[in-house]
């Protein structure tokens, strides 16, 4: 049988070097730092008495990620925002670009607080999958992995995502200019 | 290769997941059209920015070690055998902690420190793993240190003498990591802290200090920059005992 001791202490040194991003995604996820603390803990004690199904040699960023998320998408917050479920059924490919029509945001005006602005804008879904991505720098499978879909539908959910972003930052834009 | 078809692929090619057949035949469109360059550049970009933005939020220092904490308790006791039933040492350990405030309550920063030692002693003792590396064996619990805290020690050649070694584990003294060991002694368990000396950290001054508050006895001292502890309910002059194996060991 396992020593239950050598799996914590196994378990502490993937956990904790984790620590702070995933306080930092919490926090994305929840808006609200003490929120985020208890998603974190949460997710740590479930991961902690899972650990035993975890597969030694797998990808433990991507399963204690997944943790991470389903036990937002339960909490009272989650809940509330899993009712704004995503508009349409996505395709599985990427988002097709008009021709000819280069999104032509001046990235020169853009600044991280405007950035910031607009994830807190993106609806969950869009923000969970820019952030694994463009923050966490998981490749797509990984992202699969931790959203449990498939790698077609993370290229165009990406592919939404980076698109109502570029919308979000043109209509600050817009607004900053008429202002 | 037409621009609808690039840029279709630019996700893809700024998250570095393109295929390397692909590769090749979207970077030589690129070096041609300058809308599409404009557009990968732009996308570039934006995940550079999103990445700065997004690394937004900190846990705080409090935080981070209430959560090692709740995963090391969660850990088996292995030692229950040997140790006093957990719910009458919590119980003590509580006693103790209420005695420590009344009886202290005009605590400069140094007793405060003081104070602080002996609670994370009696804390230690009550909980159901005292210690994270449990081992004897001074070959074994010194490089478990390793990489866990910003300093190295030495440990005293035991078999000589009474002390015996039950572990150790990374302990906190105003956020600053260093080592907690555990000793034994007859019936008595006594603790060693060492930490880093840091000016305006812990209040010491450089001279050897000896205190007994409640039935606790305390040695610290200051040398090569580490600041050492020796706590426990020994009597004196086994704590002083302790406390000279300690300082010969750093030296040696």
């Amino acid at each position: 049988m396992a020593d239950i001791r050598i799996d914590s202490g196994s378990f502490e040194e993937l956990a904790m070097p984790l620590f702070a991003q995933m306080y930092n995604f919490a926090h994305w996820l929840t808006q609200d730092a003490s929120e985020a603390e208890d998603l974190v803990q949460e997710t740590c004690m479930k991961a902690l008495k899972g650990f035993d199904s975890f597969r030694q040699g797998s990808n433990f960023r991507a399963w204690i990620y997944r943790i991470l998320r389903n036990t937002f998408l339960t909490s009272r917050t989650g809940l509330k925002t899993a009712a704004l479920s995503l508009d349409d059924e996505e395709s599985g490919l990427p988002e097709p670009v008009a021709s000819g029509t280069p999104e032509s945001i001046l990235m020169a005006d853009v600044d991280y607080l405007k950035i910031q602005d607009a994830l807190e804008a993106l609806s969950v879904q869009f923000r969970e999958v820019i952030l694994l991505s463009d923050l966490e720098e998981m490749s797509y499978q990984e992202i699969a992995e931790t959203l449990a879909i498939p790698v077609g539908t993370v290229m165009s959910r990406l592919s939404r995502a980076r698109k109502a972003m570029r919308e979000a930052l043109t209509d600050a834009k817009v607004r900053s200019a008429s202002r | 290769m037409i621009c609808d078809d690039v840029r279709n692929r630019l996700s893809a090619y700024v998250d570095s997941e393109l295929a390397a057949s692909d590769l090749a035949d979207l970077e030589a469109h690129l070096h041609e059209c300058s809308g599409c360059a404009a557009d990968a550049l732009r996308r570039m970009k934006m995940k550079h920015m999103i990445r700065g933005a997004a690394a937004r939020y900190s846990p705080t220092p409090e935080f981070r070690i209430r959560m090692e904490r709740s995963i090391r308790a969660k850990k088996k006791p292995s030692w229950s055998s040997s140790w006093l039933p957990r719910l009458a040492m919590a119980a003590i350990a509580a006693m103790l902690l209420i005695a420590s405030v009344a009886v202290w309550e005009t605590r400069s920063d140094r007793d405060r420190a003081l104070a602080e030692l002996t609670d994370m002693h009696v804390a230690t003792l009550a909980s159901a793993n005292p210690v994270d590396v449990v081992s004897t064996d001074r070959h074994t619990v010194k490089p478990w240190f390793a990489g866990k805290i910003p300093f190295s020690f030495n440990l005293p050649e035991l078999q000589n003498s009474e002390f015996s070694l039950a572990g150790g584990r990374v302990s906190y003294l105003h956020h600053s990591p260093g080592a907690q060991l555990l000793f034994n002694l007859r019936k008595h368990e006594l603790s060693v802290f060492i930490f880093q000396e840091q000016s305006g950290g812990i209040p010491f001054s450089a001279a050897d200090i000896a205190s007994t508050k409640l039935a606790f006895h305390m040695e610290t001292w200051s040398e090569g920059g580490l600041r050492y502890f020796v706590i426990g309910d020994a009597p004196a002059s086994d704590v002083h005992a302790l406390s000279e194996l300690m300082k010969r060991a750093a030296r040696a």
